[in-house]
């Protein structure tokens, strides 16, 4: 038999208040596609950045190649032949392409015609990136390509992909898996982290599955279920989202009229006659691939970007399309932006102040002016418990807790605000399945509950799940929406693709689907 | 052509010099993400330094490079404080000034009323001969003390550092976003240190040319807030060399401006030339405000917070 590539043994490493990894051993073989699962929080990220060199493990040690190995730093990572592909990017915004690719990886290999080889392995991957362009202008999804190529023209040995997918198009998943696929063939071993259990299945040989820090169980992907999987993560039940019985719909509660936008940003899109609106007790999803005016769309919804025509964003019988995010609070608008570190929270302050920041009007948190840090805390807390976030209290810094506990904090906060509009952007993004049937579950009662709810997700799968009508967004206009059941996968596949296709039933909201292009 | 023209276009460049140097040290400061307020203390501790070893050795090369390793010295306080013992570096910023002024004071007491020869300068005695545009090529273009021609290779290798070197890349990066740059394995904080400590350098060297050639002479409080000013120029030139040395012949000619009308008797009150500068960043700051991509692009995003690595 031969050697592992990679192996580990009693890898731990303790956070204030927590324990990220408690002995875990792994062992990678060459060639071998092995994938890390686990909840949120089950310290995925912790393990494979010790493995990276950019973390310390308080005790275990690390074979490489049959030679024990200590990486005190991700550039002898590198030089081992370590690829990593990190969950939050590390890219730099005011910089381009091309200066990003070159920094996360070696200067030999920097040197010469780089941004052609970059053209090159993009091409040849189906990772389509322009070198030249400035990453703050690059929607998440064509992010995550950067990190993506980056590991690709370091020919690595292993490549580590810390929820590469999670913002990827089911075309790029599928361009990706081709890419990984020839890897393995070629001897790569590659770990791989994702909380898309059908892709595992798809993808993986094999599977070590974490809990809390420890590993539980593996298994062998093929012959589970993603309903199996996500139950030995959880050691308990999953239980889908279910919806409820009966719900009349009401008033519409947010009308979008004729919205046209220019993009300040000029690789960003521009939105063209933009017309939907969403009654009470209605779920409308707006799918697309990630670049296509959603957040745009987004921005003009939220009130960061302000539009010259006030009566084209109606909340309730407000117009508002002048009025600045606090307005829309007031108007009873909740959102929960796509990122989360800097946009959806304060990265460095706790999880109190970032309850405070966005519910202080809504949940009165606020006293002459006085910040009521009790009441503030105790709604932090209600959100913490609701939501099962797992962090040690409300006094820790947003940016410690995992991916998908964050999100679900966030989600928490503008739910526990009972919102009569509610506009999510990627709601599911990096969380566990168990949470993302959770989150999804919440969108369903709070729709139920009366509320107007409009979901921007790259989730075929989620839209089908949770939406009363789909429509599809594709270089800043929006189709026509349909019901799910009259439309199938490959025809919004299609449609978020920029070719037309005519479904059998037409809108049934003709008035809101006017405008298609 | 007025006789008083060329030496005052020659009082120009020396009383921009310094903020060359000053301003440029600081802007590479900046784009590592360290924002270090001490430029005044760190040029005025250079000055007196400078000003001290010409005076004892005669040397200019000598003093220009004590002043230069001085304002070092100040920065390495100012770099171990802030980036190991994570000091809050507007405060500390602000302490190295008033140190270093106290400091100066208490080093230059024995040296009040002493002068310095100056450094010395090309002279084309054959090139001056020529009328009419032999005293402007011969002093202006080439007749400058070695320092002034230094400054200008500075910013070009300053541009050519940052924008086109793989280290002035890291550099970048690291002021950017310091937690991707640690991820992918830059040591934040030693780029920072050597940021600093080049900072440090080039505003004693600042210092340096005040006491030995703008004034080559020892008076306390000799830098008059031109530290302040050098800082005001690095937002002022919105992060980039060439506007930086643009601005410090901007603020260094209005500085010779102010001297010269009250010679000319123009009535312009000193005030409002002396805070000419200050106006001026201000008024760029609001205007390149507008435009929210042009604050992107240029301002370190991570100026003025500290890093320190988890794990
Ligand atoms: N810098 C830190 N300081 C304190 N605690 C941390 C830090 N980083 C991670 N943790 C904690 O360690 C635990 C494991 O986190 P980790 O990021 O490894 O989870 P994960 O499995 O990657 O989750 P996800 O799927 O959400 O990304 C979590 O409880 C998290 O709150
Ligand atoms: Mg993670």
């Amino acid at each position: 038999m031969t050697a592992p590539r990679l192996e580990l043994k009693g890898v731990t490493k303790r956070y204030p208040g927590v324990v990220a990894n408690n002995n875990v051993d792994l062992t990678v073989m060459p060639g071998e596609i092995h994938a890390l699962l686990g909840e949120n929080g089950a310290g995925k990220s912790t393990l494979v950045k010790f493995i990276y060199g950019v973390q310390r493990a308080d005790a275990g040690w690390m074979k490489w190649e049959g030679r024990e190995v200590e990486i005190p730093n991700p550039k002898a990572a590198r030089d081992l032949g370590i690829g990593m592909v990190f969950q939050h990017f590390s890219l730099f915004d005011a910089m381009t392409v091309e200066e990003n690719i070159a920094l996360g990886i070696s200067a030999e290999l920097a040197k010469g015609d780089l941004n052609s080889r970059i053209k090159e392995i993009s091409a040849s991957y189906g990772l389509l990136l322009d070198p030249d362009r400035y990453v703050h202008t690059l929607s998440v999804g064509e992010r995550q390509r950067i990190e993506v190529v980056r590991c690709l023209l370091q020919s690595p040995k292993l490549l580590i992909m810390d929820e590469p997918t999670s913002v990827l198009t089911p075309q790029e998943v599928e361009e990706l898996f081709k890419t990984l696929r020839r890897l393995s063939g070629e001897g790569v071993s590659i770990l791989y982290i994702s909380h898309k259990l059908q892709e595992i299945k798809e993808l993986c040989h094999t599977a070590t599955i974490m809990r809390m820090g420890e590993v539980v169980d593996d298994c062998d992907p093929a012959e589970e279920t993603a309903r199996s999987m996500a139950e030995m993560m959880m050691g308990k039940n999953l239980v889908s989202p279910e919806r409820p019985e009966g719900i009349e719909t009401g008033a519409p509660q947010l009308v979008v009229r004729n919205l046209d936008m220019e993009s300040s940003d000029h690789h960003g899109v521009d939105l063209h006659g933009i017309s939907f609106e969403v009654r009470s007790g209605e779920i409308l999803g707006i799918a697309g691939i990630a670049g296509n005016g959603q957040t745009e769309l987004m921005d003009v919804l939220s009130g960061e970007v302000l539009v010259d025509d006030d009566d084209s964003i109606i909340i309730g019988d407000k117009t508002v399309g002048g009025a600045g995010p606090v307005e829309r609070r007031a108007a009873g608008m909740s959102f929960v932006p796509e990122e989360r570190l800097g946009h959806g929270a304060v990265a460095e302050m706790t999880l109190w102040e970032n309850a405070f920041l966005s519910g202080a009007t809504r949940k009165d948190l606020l006293k002459s002016g006085f910040i009521q840090i009790n009441k503030s805390s105790k709604y932090a807390s209600e959100i913490v418990e609701q939501f099962k976030v797992k962090t040690p209290g409300v006094l820790n810094a947003a940016n410690s807790l995992s991916g998908g506990n964050l999100q679900k904090f966030i989600f928490g906060r503008e739910i526990l605000q009972d919102p009569s509009v509610i506009v999510v952007l990627q709601p599911t993004w990096g969380v566990d399945a168990g949470s993302a049937a959770a989150i999804r579950q919440s969108l369903l009662d709070l729709a139920a509950d009366g509320a107007a709810v409009l979901v921007i997700s790259q989730d075929l799968e989620e839209l089908f799940e949770v939406a009363d009508r789909i429509a599809v967004i594709c270089e800043g206009r929006l189709s026509k929406s349909w019901p799910p059941d009259e439309i199938t996968v490959d025809e919004i596949g299609l449609l978020m693709a920029g070719i037309e296709v005519d479904p059998a039933g037409a809108a049934h909201d003709s008035e809101a689907g006017g405008h298609a292009a | 052509m007025p006789e008083w023209f060329i030496p005052f276009l020659l009082s120009v460049v020396t009383a921009s010099t310094p903020f060359v140097f000053a301003g440029i040290g600081e802007l590479v400061v900046e784009k590592s993400g360290v924002l270090n307020l001490g430029v005044e203390g760190m040029m005025i501790v250079g000055a007196v330094s400078a000003f001290a070893v010409g005076v004892t050795t005669g040397s200019g090369a000598l003093a220009v490079l004590t002043g230069a390793f001085a304002g070092a010295a100040m920065a390495l306080i100012f770099g171990v404080l802030t980036l190991y013992l994570l000091s809050n570096q507007v405060a500390t910023g602000l302490a190295l000034t008033l140190f270093g002024l106290g400091l100066s004071a208490l080093m230059g007491h024995g040296m009040v009323g002493k002068t310095f020869a100056g450094l010395p300068h090309l002279e084309f005695p054959l090139l001056e001969q020529i009328p009419v545009i032999g005293p402007l090529i011969g002093t202006l273009l080439l007749g400058h003390d070695v320092l002034v021609y230094f400054s200008v290779v500075l910013m070009i290798a300053v541009g050519w550092f940052l924008n086109k070197s793989r280290a002035g890349m890291v550099l970048r990066a690291v002021g950017e976003n310091h937690n991707a740059a640690h991820s992918i394995g830059y040591p934040v904080n030693l780029v920072r240190l050597l940021a600093v400590l080049f900072g440090g350098a080039m505003a004693g060297l600042g210092g340096a040319y005040l006491s030995l050639v703008h004034t080559p002479l020892w008076v306390e409080n000799m830098t008059a807030g031109r530290g302040w000013i050098a800082l005001a120029l690095v937002v002022f030139a919105s992060w980039r060399p060439a506007r930086v040395f643009v601005g410090a012949y901007l603020f260094g000619g209005l500085t010779i401006m102010q001297l010269h009308a009250q010679g000319l008797g123009i009535e312009i009150p000193p005030q409002v030339l002396a805070m000419a500068p200050y106006l001026a960043t201000i008024l760029v700051l609001v205007i390149i405000s507008r435009d929210s991509a042009l604050i992107r692009l240029n301002a370190p995003a991570c100026l003025g917070k500290s890093f320190h690595a988890t794990g």
